[in-house]
């Protein structure tokens, strides 16, 4: 009896101090939440401004450059992922791999080779285990992303894609350098506290949309330098913002699931620790209870004896 | 009191700083210049590393280093954006 109760008192001390550790990851993970929506809040102005002036300069250039242009023929694509670095986070990693994988599979199927570049630990892990090749990856910023880490990746992507413009079959082109024709980025949308949806887009080539012309005259733009150089500058930080957004709104789920992984994990230490208690108690009540009855038993035998004691 | 310029300097980040001023001065990399009110629309790749002036009405002057960063006038003003914005140090400010 005393080393039942003994051992679920074991349990709930252990039961308790694994609560808070879920509580305080709980807390962490909200105020991170804030933090990111923060930063997605304080982005919008310059995604905005920058998507007036490209629109502003693509109807007044000529619409000829690389990255705007689709390839003929697609033989490699880009495939950035945007994983968490660490787990305890519920199904976000597992899921943007998951969308991740049917985009691949759908590439494959069109007959394009899927090449994989992977934000975060988990992914780099994933893919890692199950011996896939990974062209490059970054690491330890998936919580607090920054504009830096965000034109790291960026670069090295615009490289890959400008690269793949000579790219033959079957071989690397003129530049020797085996490259991409399109790139696709698979993030997670946050949507609210409680709903995250992984998606999968495409950011390589861009598709120019065309203004509604109800709008009336656009203004007559000079252009410092020339409008094609304008564009050759702006385009690449327009990849660069938008990798940025996708890794800021990322961060933001990747806190609000692992918040809610973190709460469920504490509400059922909770439960574990009530449920323990309870069986503690009612052990400990029956091992009283024996020991009462096993006394009077004990005296009302000597009574029964007639012996004194 | 003459029209005023309503300026907007946006980092990727966050927005650095947003007012009305009587004039911007920046160098692009044809040159230098600066837009008073009612500039014609104009889009522009400033020179790196680049520096930008915004007038206030006060005669006050504020002074940003900017990087990687692109101007935009329109009807409605003048835009800088920019991959990083920082105040200027004050000893660069007189």
């Amino acid at each position: 009896m005393a080393a039942q109760v003994r051992v679920l008192r074991q349990r709930i001390r252990s039961a308790k101090s694994m609560k808070k550790i879920t509580k305080a990851m709980e807390l962490v993970a909200t105020s991170r939440i804030a933090k990111a929506q923060a930063r997605v809040q304080a982005s919008l102005p310059y995604a905005q401004a920058i998507t007036g002036v490209l629109t502003a300069l693509a109807s007044n250039a000529r619409i000829d450059h690389p990255l705007l242009t689709p390839r003929e023929r697609v033989r490699r694509a880009g495939v950035v992922v945007v994983t968490s670095d660490r787990g305890l986070a519920g199904g976000y990693s597992s899921n943007a791999i998951r969308t991740a994988e049917s985009l691949i599979a759908r590439l494959k199927a069109d007959g394009k080779e899927p090449v994989l570049y992977v934000i975060g630990r988990k992914g780099v892990t994933f893919y890692r285990f199950r011996n896939r090749q990974i062209e490059a990856n970054w690491t330890g910023f998936s919580e607090q992303p920054t504009f830096a880490d965000a034109r790291a990746v960026g670069e090295t992507l615009i490289k890959a894609f400008t690269a793949g413009a000579d790219d033959v079959d079957g071989g690397a082109g003129a530049d020797g350098v085996l490259g991409i024709d399109e790139l696709h980025i698979v993030y997670t949308e946050f949507h609210s506290l409680m709903t995250q949806t992984p998606v999968a887009k495409i950011i390589g080539p861009m598709q120019v949309e065309d203004r509604p012309k109800s709008e009336g005259l656009l203004p007559a733009y000079e252009f410092e330098p020339e409008a094609e150089a304008l564009l050759d500058a702006l385009l690449p930080r327009y990849i660069n913002t938008r990798i940025y957004a996708a890794l800021i709104e990322s961060a933001a789920s990747e806190s609000a699931s692992r918040r809610r992984a973190m709460k469920s994990a504490t509400d059922n230490a909770e439960e574990m620790i009530e449920k323990y208690t309870r069986e503690m108690n009612s052990a400990r009540q029956a091992g009283i209870t024996q020991e009462i009855s096993e006394i009077v038993g004990g005296a009302n035998a000597l009574a029964a004896s007639g012996s004194e004691v | 009191m003459a029209k005023q310029l309503h300026v907007e300097l946006v980092a990727v980040e966050e927005k650095v700083w947003s007012g009305e001023a009587e004039m911007v001065v920046a160098r692009t990399t044809e040159g230098e210049l600066g837009v008073l009110p009612g500039h014609a629309p104009l889009l522009g790749q400033l020179a790196e590393p680049g520096q930008v002036r915004i007038k206030l009405a006060g005669g006050e002057q504020l002074t940003y280093d900017v990087d990687g960063g692109f101007l935009s006038v329109t009807g409605e003003g003048v835009t800088v954006l920019a991959e990083s914005a920082t105040p200027a140090t004050a000893a660069a400010n007189r």
